[in-house]
């Protein structure tokens, strides 16, 4: 059994320490059990995070070869800017439905808050007159008002974010058909629905916005305080909490940009459609977290990307655009973006049993070896 | 002894009806590595937790560094001066060796709250300047600390803990988890804290180890300081008798 550590001071015996520590020279020579499994577990856990990513960009490239070859017209420039149109704003807010996942929270309400933006906002231009870049701010901070009350229930209260979230959907929607009897607020300016149809050269207005909110917060994600806290929270808040991170006012940070792109997504949306619909974004939430899952986003937290919201967010549109396109029942087309989330999460529980087993494995091989010896 | 650089007095601590700590009286001088020992549940980490700003105690009081001291909380002890090294170590798995090294306390190059943008290129260089310094060896920086090794993890904590050039380490069972080889790298790790003078309380229920490692033993009996021995003049066969109240010995290791 004890194949590569005679040379380690303490006595090497086949515990992966050889790798790790001074025999880490004769363990490369000839790495012993232990050492090669704890290496190999590592390297595959940081495979398995690029997989979850690759697998869904793969399912993606492959089902838009599939949707070209079938229709000619899935790779027309009209059929692409309406799929990133549409997908736009499912991926804004899926890009904030990771945050919160991240931090091992959800946010259920979204659909509803931005659906409370959208109108709220037009109602200000259309009822109050107000000028419609203010009127667009003003619907964008309310959804951040809205996402206030969701960290404040969360951190302060300390409702499950489930529950927390549940509550601000019922809240929202109703607020939404309160203030407009359940009818849609029609007579946007021009200028406002450009945010939605517009173009600029040939790209569509929806787009600019989504590549503004990606640079944002890829940025926010990977180089600031609050996305390394943001992991940190969602990998153990104890610990965060033990090494001083105030978990509290964090998490309240994450519902803000959450509800903020709820707000954003929901003006978008009304733009597009030049008017304020208190229907909108049922079912938005939950395509959002489906979104940051099949982009690899882990539901246990800790886990999860911009740029796999993104891909998660576009699969499930082209999904849909190419049920229209084949002309498949349209339902049909919910039941295939269920079975997808169900292989993500499935994937995601796998992943996660396989590393504990792990490195449960290699504690044991610890243990024996150190009776053996 | 001279003058203490963490001194505790009269510290009682209370869960409901129970007595964690009863009028507890503890000392430590600058440079001194001594042993909190004691049967399960006698208080050992609650007396830590006390001491480190984890836990507020019901009574008594803390001197650090010359002053008497309120800790509300671990970053307050933390920035004091005390680091801990706790017995779930702290560390948040998702993350790499660095963003652990630094969590909490991370290095920025442009100051914008919650906003602030990271130093990961400062915070890269001086993660390899502790992990030296402390004698841990990690292969790969870059890689989560979830897959690693127990001895791995916590070289992580301990380098955390002893890199940031603070007076006291408090280590909670710093090798409870650990294997035969991983024991021995972590305990030269805390030979080389005493050989950089650095100031060390570890809790611990090996003997063997606690003789070789410290200069006094701080023995605790239902939520009560029994005693303080000097390691070089007592027995671990008093220490036991000490920690059972009688000469019976009970789940202790000798090896
Ligand atoms: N958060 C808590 N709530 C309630 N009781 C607690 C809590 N923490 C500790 N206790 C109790 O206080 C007493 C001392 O516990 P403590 O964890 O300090 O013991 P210990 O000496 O560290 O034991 P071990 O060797 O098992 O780690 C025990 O009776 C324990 O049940
Ligand atoms: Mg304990």
């Amino acid at each position: 059994m004890n194949s590569g550590g005679q040379s380690v001071a303490t006595g090497a015996d086949m515990t992966r320490t050889g790798g790790a520590g001074g025999g880490r020279r004769v363990g490369e020579e000839s790495p012993p059990a232990g050492a090669r499994r704890a290496r190999g577990s590592v390297l595959r856990q940081r495979l398995g995070d690029l997989v979850s990513q690759a697998a869904a960009l793969a399912a993606l490239i492959v089902i838009a070869v599939v949707l070209s070859i079938l229709s000619p017209r899935f790779l027309s420039y009209l059929n692409l800017s309406e799929v990133v149109v549409e997908g736009a704003v499912t991926a804004i807010i899926a890009v904030g439905a990771t945050l919160v996942i991240v931090t091992a929270g959800v946010d259920l309400s979204v659909g509803s808050v931005a659906a409370l933006s959208g109108v709220l906002g037009a109602m200000l231009m259309v009822d109050a007159h107000l000028p419609w870049p203010l009127a667009t701010v003003a619907g964008v901070l309310l959804g951040g008002v809205a996402g206030l009350v969701n960290g404040a229930l969360v951190s302060w209260v300390r409702l499950a974010p489930f529950i927390a979230t549940l509550g601000m959907m019922g809240v929202a929607r109703g607020l939404t058909f309160m203030s407009t009897g359940a009818v849609a607020v029609y007579g946007l300016p021009p200028g406002f629905n450009a945010l939605g149809q517009g173009y600029l050269g040939p790209i569509p207005v929806p787009a600019i916005c989504l590549v503004g909110v990606i640079v944002v917060f890829a940025f926010i994600f990977t180089r600031t305080k609050l996305g390394r806290y943001a992991y940190a929270i969602g990998s153990n808040k104890d610990s965060a909490r033990l090494m001083g991170i105030p978990v509290g006012r964090y998490l309240v940070l994450v519902y803000v940009l959450q509800g903020l792109l709820a707000g954003f997504g929901g003006m978008i949306a009304t733009a597009r459609v030049s008017s304020g619909q208190p229907n909108f974004g049922t079912g938005l939430e939950l395509e959002a977290i489906a979104a940051a899952v099949i982009g690899g986003a882990s539901l246990f937290g800790g886990q999860g990307t911009v740029s796999g919201a993104i891909i998660g967010a576009f699969l499930i549109q082209v999904i849909r655009d190419g049920s229209v396109l084949l002309d498949v029942n349209i339902y049909l087309q919910d039941v295939i973006i269920g079975i997808v989330v169900w292989i993500a999460v499935a994937w995601d529980y796998f992943r996660r049993r396989r590393i504990t087993e792990r490195t449960r494995g290699i504690q044991q091989s610890v243990r024996q070896s150190v009776r053996a010896g | 002894m001279a003058d203490a650089i963490l001194r505790a007095e009269g510290i009682s601590k209370w869960f409901g009806g129970v007595a964690a700590l009863q009028d507890v009286d503890f000392e430590i001088a600058p440079g001194e590595h001594a042993a909190l020992v004691g049967d399960n549940g006698a208080g050992k980490s609650t007396l830590v937790k006390v001491l480190t700003g984890a836990e507020r105690p019901d009574g008594g009081r803390i001197w650090f560094d010359g002053q008497e001291r309120h800790f509300h909380s671990p970053l307050d002890a933390r920035r004091a001066g005390i680091e801990t090294v706790y017995q779930t170590l702290a560390l948040a798995d998702h993350l790499d060796v660095v963003a652990n090294l630094f969590l909490g306390r991370e290095k920025y190059r442009v100051r914008l709250g919650p906003f602030s943008v990271l130093n990961r290129s400062a915070m890269r260089a001086e993660a390899r300047k502790m992990l030296e310094s402390t004698g841990v060896h990690i292969p790969d920086l870059r890689s989560s600390v979830m897959g690693m090794s127990g001895g791995q993890r916590q070289g992580v904590a301990i380098a955390r803990a002893a890199g940031m050039g603070s007076q006291v380490i408090v280590l909670d069972e710093p090798t409870a988890a650990l294997g035969v080889q991983e024991t021995a790298r972590v305990e030269e790790i805390i030979r080389g804290l005493k050989r950089r003078g650095v100031t060390m309380l570890m809790v611990s229920h090996n003997l063997r180890q606690v003789f070789d490692l410290v200069d006094t033993i701080w023995v605790l009996r239902h939520g009560q300081m029994v005693g303080r021995r000097d390691t070089s003049e007592v027995s671990p066969e008093e220490i036991v008798s000490m920690i059972t109240g009688a000469d019976r010995v009970t789940g202790l290791e000798f090896t």
